[in-house]
């Protein structure tokens, strides 16, 4: 029963390109909205369950891509290879970053990792030897999955539906582990989580390198997908993209975050048609959706579905 | 009834593919576009997605193409290479475009040629870098002047002067980088010596820092590449400094904004620009001097100054609309075999010669350079 959410999300993935095979929004924004759906998941562990607020997550993203970019093509290391080494990386980089970074509260702490993630994103721009500078890095090979290639939209949706399938698997998991009841105890109250005796630094650090990881991830797909990587991909507006996602479809719940990386994916696709109105309009629905439902869509929508039944 | 049932599924679904095939010679042909209309590169793409649309009201005015009505399907990409590959796809599969003009921006482009390479559709990109057509990608071509030419003009403009000492400062965007890395590759083959190679960032609001440096030097020419507000400010502060050496710019400033922006400063720099920009000084011997006038003439009646940006879009879908007539359908290897065999076509940029071998087809003719006299531009080659 616990994972009757997810069984369902995994049928509903499997289902709709059988449905719709070849349809531009179901094959190549479904992908896309697949690859935010495991963003949005793991910043949800640490902003929705643990309480810490990040606008620098973009930054691992990139990380995973680059790796996977610079390896591939200026090493000719193979995809998966790549792949590691870019989690590496960035779960390296998370830990060493996360106790000092982490110390920090809330204006602070947002200020700090809105300071890493520039920071990322100006080396991506300057250090054009290695990453191709503003015009990005062309030519990354397909990704090969133990002798089979990955290319074409098609095959893409379905790796990167599995992937965020996992990620979402795991984070349900996460949640309802030890560390996961010792995140929620950290949210409520740091100073009674510490009192109780749960850990809270190692705690945040360990949920801040899941969440860094669970990024870098959706990165290096990103590259193999596009075949290409720029700075513009990672910059800070994207950082805060990904806290709207997971704000917009109701912090802690992992649905929430997954629903809320679907529907701001599916929103941008479908207000394109308003031309010069779109911003005003995308705007718009977000205030209306923080008024009338503060706790976000997937918990709003589903606290109403349950007032129904009852009125019925 | 499961059998009538059948049956009239049967009747609808002929109905609807019969009526599909009526219909396609009345179809539309359709032109799909992707421009960096909001966002930092804004100035350039507004101006480019402005004429798209002007010159295909104008040809639908006068009766379409091949008989069919012409319409343009656009997104506005922002600037984001992510959003312009997702758009790029949705152009080829969901609004089954026939020619893709557009990529305002050297990264959007880059980041779709992937995807139109593999689904084999003609991309005509307007943007500047020469790495979209070099090496030459079998769908892909380019109309706008690459940073290479400019770099090539200003050099053979010193060398002309006996200079050969440059000093070159050089912002921290795409264009000023690839700018950069064409300045210092061609040096030795124009004889050129970089004594001193500064940079700053977009945003700065002052150079002299750097520009102190290079009064250090024995520079004897100054070269800034880049556009938008910087160059303006290089120029002011070398005016400031009392450096004297002659200052050239690059064709990313070639607008009137970069004069007024300069002021008083700006008196004497020169660079490398699209004829567009001085059509009236041109022979009346020039081809190109009644195209220039003709566009400029339209565009200003509708949407105030032209800048060379918007020349890009018009030569580029003009390049596009000549290869569907010629190719007299709108089969995809057919027409893009005729951009490749566009011959002599007079654009706004120069005149356009492709072959197999060059996917842009413009020569350093088609670059003049320009000096700035009394707050207006001047020809001097």
């Amino acid at each position: 029963m616990r994972l009757a959410g997810f069984y369902l999300f995994a049928v509903f993935a499997a289902l709709l390109p059988i449905l719709f095979p070849d349809n531009y929004f179901v094959i190549v924004i479904g992908a896309s909205a697949g690859l935010n759906v495991m963003l949005a998941v793991g910043l949800n562990l640490l902003i929705g369950y643990a309480g810490q607020i990040s606008l620098g997550h973009a930054a691992f993203f990139g990380m995973g891509a680059y790796a996977s970019a610079i390896l591939t093509t200026r090493f000719a290391w193979p995809g998966l290879l790549a792949m590691a080494a870019g989690l590496l990386v960035a779960g390296s980089i998370a830990w060493l970053f996360a106790r000092p970074i982490l110390r920090l509260r809330g204006h602070y702490l947002a200020m700090a990792t809105l300071g890493f993630g520039i920071i990322i994103h100006v080396i991506m721009v300057q250090a054009n030897h290695w990453t191709g500078g503003p015009d990005g890095l062309s030519g990354i090979p397909p990704l090969n999955l133990l002798g089979w290639t990955v290319d074409g939209d098609r095959q893409w949706y379905g790796v990167i539906a599995a992937a965020a399938l996992l990620t979402i698997w795991l984070s349900l998991n996460i949640v309802d582990s030890r560390i996961g009841r010792a995140l929620r105890a950290v949210r409520g109250s740091e100073f009674a989580a510490q009192m109780m005796g749960v850990d809270t630094a190692s705690a945040k650090t360990q949920i801040f390198v899941v969440s860094a990881l669970f990024a870098a991830f959706a990165g290096s797909l990103f590259a193999h997908q596009q075949a290409f990587v720029s700075p513009d991909s990672f910059n800070l507006l994207i950082s805060v993209e990904l806290v709207t996602m997971v704000v917009l479809g109701g912090m802690a719940s992992t649905f929430g975050a997954a629903c809320g990386a679907i529907a701001l994916t599916l929103l941008h696709q479908g207000l394109v048609v308003f031309e010069d109105y779109e911003m005003l309009i995308h705007g718009g629905l977000l205030m209306a959706v923080m008024i009338f439902m503060p706790q976000g869509l997937f918990v709003g929508l589903s606290q109403a579905v349950r007032r129904l039944k009852n009125e019925i | 009834m499961k059998n009538r049932l059948m049956k009239n599924l049967l009747a609808a679904t002929l109905l609807l593919t019969g009526s599909h095939l009526v219909n396609a010679a009345d179809d539309p042909i359709k032109i799909g576009s992707f421009l960096t209309v909001t966002g930092p590169a804004s100035f350039l793409g507004d101006p480019e997605l402005k004429t798209l649309q002007m010159v295909i009201e104008d040809l639908n005015a006068k009766g379409g193409l091949l008989g069919r009505k012409v319409e343009l399907v656009h997104y506005d990409t922002g600037g984001n290479a992510k959003e312009a590959v997702n758009f790029v796809k949705r152009l080829i599969k969901s609004d089954n475009v026939d020619i893709i003009v557009g990529g305002t921006t050297t990264g959007d482009t880059m980041a779709v040629i992937p995807d139109v390479e593999k689904e084999g559709i003609t991309l005509i990109s307007l943007a500047g870098a020469v790495d979209i057509v070099e090496p030459v990608k079998k769908w892909v071509f380019k109309v706008a002047h690459t940073d290479r030419m400019a770099a090539a003009k200003i050099y053979q403009d010193l060398r002309k002067q006996n200079l050969t000492k440059v000093a070159l400062i050089t912002g921290d965007g795409g264009f000023d980088k690839s700018g950069r890395e064409q300045l210092r590759t061609l040096a030795p083959e124009y004889g050129m010596t970089i004594v001193v190679d500064e940079s700053y960032g977009n945003k700065d609001t002052d150079m002299t820092t750097q520009l102190t440096k290079i009064r250090a030097t024995d520079a004897q020419a100054i070269i800034n590449f880049g556009f938008g507000q910087a160059p303006a400010i290089v120029t002011k502060n070398i005016k400031q400094l009392g450096i004297q050496l002659p200052v050239y710019q690059s064709h990313g400033v070639a607008s009137k904004t970069f004069i007024d922006l300069a002021g008083e400063a700006g008196e004497g720099v020169r660079l490398p620009a699209a004829a567009l920009v001085v059509a009236e000084q041109l022979p009346d011997t020039d081809p190109q001097k009644p195209v220039l006038l003709a566009y400029k003439k339209d565009y200003e009646a509708k949407h105030g100054p032209v800048s060379t940006f918007g020349g890009h879009g018009y030569d580029g879908v003009m390049i596009a609309i000549e290869a569907i007539k010629r190719a007299g359908s709108v089969d995809k290897a057919k027409v893009r075999d005729e951009v490749e065999n566009t011959k002599g076509f007079i654009g706004t940029a120069g005149i356009f010669n492709m072959t197999p071998q060059d996917h842009m087809g413009l020569t350093l003719d088609a670059f003049k350079m320009v000096e700035i006299r009394n707050g207006g531009w001047k020809i001097v080659d």
